[in-house]
């Protein structure tokens, strides 16, 4: 494990260095990704300056559901979201250059052009949820969930990125795919899920497991009884949901590699 | 170093069964230098992609320096060095020393070790005037001397190279070519390399390894090659005359089904 967490590390600096040889190109990335980010704050402005609820909550539970949901999406893209470029190196041959060293192919690809402007939009998810939980009253006994539905969020998208990935061995056209997972998921998981319809809530409970990103374990940090009723244990079986989306993911990325076809000479 | 038995590797492409390479049999011996000719298409980058350990083969067994591929595929890669000459190993934007720093950190090698084979490989191959020059600055000679270095910091009983004098001149082609032959002939390091250029089949291998529609056309030394064909012939006429002679007939009017190459293993 540390040999991989080392190959990693080693793999992103040389990324980071890369990418300081063109800086005016970060300062735009940077500076992009803050007015965007920004923009999905002002959307939840907009929509509060017009109604006191959403969904039957606050501002500041909207606040800290996103900012959970938001700050596990930032992290995972930042650290492995450039899995769904596998389709190009795929595509690209750089794929082949990848599986004759002797490191994961995961974490080269999760590694490859490692964006560091990224950071800005964790800082971002951070600071909302800092803002959102200051003007909350969690009680103290329930804090202990904000840090593992956080981590067990990272795993999920991270596991959702890699199942696009292991799909994009055999339709090297499918990023989208994956994209709609993630990209989706971190849309989707903006506000509470009592916003949507009871089967699209079903769907991420139990099928692609995002409710286990920030709104389970958020009813239960935020003592708020579930608007569809479903079972009470489920607030608690986020690491277990991130296990299972893990395993599977592991399972499809490594059934991938074996199908993988090369291109060209 | 390679046991190859029955090899076979097929594609789908859009619904039927396309076989890239099929029942590919050969042996490489420790030391030796092998030259793997072939048209185009013939099979020839599919073969060294499952000798790397990047494709797995669908039927046949493999070892290469002594693990199968496609199941020990990063300790494979800790004893082969490969060379694309199409493809770069190295970092684009970072001077070339900084990607040797990483290979030196990929696999491990200790930093006075690195050290010793750097300086080596330095002289030998005339790097150390653009070691400190981004790679998307240098020549494409520069460039692939800097890749077959690349491929050779941790010292691989093993280098595979799959066609690394394509479009080099004249004098970076021979740079290469000596490198190669003294890398063999002086550390004993086993080379398989794929080319068009017979130039580094004569000047480089005992033995030519020849695939034609994914099957061993030929195994054997270049006069054997040449003697293939009678009379007085160059080593281009032999090896034009083994392609054609696998094609279909231009004179008749439906190509016939594809014939059995003729296979002569000496």
């Amino acid at each position: 494990m540390s040999a991989v967490l080392r190959t990693y590390v080693l793999l992103v600096w040389t990324w980071t260095r890369a990418a300081a040889q063109y800086p005016v190109s970060f300062a735009l990335m940077a500076a992009g990704v803050v007015v965007t980010g920004g923009l999905d704050i002002a959307v939840i402005w907009v929509i509060f300056s017009n109604t006191t609820t959403l969904g039957g909550f606050t501002l500041d539970e909207v606040m800290f559901l996103h900012g959970t949901a938001f700050l596990s999406f930032t992290v995972a893209d930042l650290l492995f979201g450039n899995v769904d470029r596998i389709g190009r190196h795929i595509k690209a041959g750089t794929l082949d250059v990848m599986l004759i060293r002797p490191a994961s192919l995961f974490v080269q690809v999760a590694a490859d052009r490692f964006a560091p402007h990224r950071v800005g939009r964790v800082i971002q998810a951070a600071a909302v949820l800092s803002v959102g939980l200051a003007r909350l009253d969690v009680p103290a006994g329930r804090t202990w969930m904000i840090p593992v539905m956080v981590v067990s969020g990272i795993v999920i998208f991270t596991a959702l990125w890699a199942l696009g990935g292991a799909v994009q061995f055999l339709l090297t056209e499918a990023p989208e795919l994956a994209n709609s997972l993630t990209y989706g998921g971190a849309t989707l998981t903006q506000y509470p899920l009592s916003v949507y319809g009871d089967r699209l809530v079903i769907g991420v409970t139990f099928v692609v497991p995002l409710a286990f990103v920030n709104w389970q374990p958020g009813l239960y940090v935020l003592g708020r009884p579930d608007p569809l009723g479903l079972p009470y244990v489920l607030r608690f079986l986020s690491p277990a949901a991130a296990l299972v989306t893990a395993l599977a993911a592991a399972l499809a990325w490594r059934a991938g590699i074996r199908r993988y076809r090369s291109t060209g000479s | 170093m390679i046991e190859a038995e029955g090899l076979g590797r097929t594609f789908k492409v859009r619904g039927s069964l396309v076989h890239a390479v099929r029942d590919l049999s050969f042996t490489v011996e420790a030391g030796e230098f092998v030259g793997c000719l072939g048209p185009n298409g013939a099979g020839k980058s599919t073969t060294i992609k499952m000798l790397t350990g990047i494709l797995a083969p669908t039927t046949g067994r493999l070892r290469v320096a002594g693990f199968d591929p496609t199941r020990r595929r990063t300790a494979l890669a800790r004893r082969i060095g490969v060379v694309f000459g199409q493809r770069t190993t190295l970092w684009w934007d970072l001077p070339l020393k900084d990607s040797f720093e990483l290979v030196r950190l990929l696999y491990k090698v200790d930093r006075v070790t690195f050290r010793r084979r750097l300086d080596e490989l330095c002289e030998v191959l005339d790097l150390s005037h653009f070691l400190r020059t981004p790679v998307r600055q240098l020549s494409l000679g520069q460039r692939m001397r800097g890749e077959v270095a690349a491929a050779l910091l941790h010292d691989p009983p093993l280098l595979i190279l799959d066609e690394p004098t394509i479009g080099l001149d004249v004098v970076s082609k021979a740079g290469v070519r000596d490198f190669l032959g003294a890398l063999n002939a002086e550390r004993g390091t086993t080379v398989l390399l794929t080319t068009h250029d017979l130039g580094d089949v004569e000047r480089l291998c005992r033995r030519v390894v020849l695939i034609d529609h994914g099957r061993l056309a030929f195994d054997g030394t270049v006069t054997q090659l040449r003697a293939l064909v009678p009379g007085e012939v160059t080593i281009e006429d032999a090896v034009a005359r083994l392609y054609l002679s696998s094609r279909p007939d231009p004179r008749t009017r439906h190509p016939r089904p594809a014939p059995d190459p003729p296979s002569v293993t000496a």
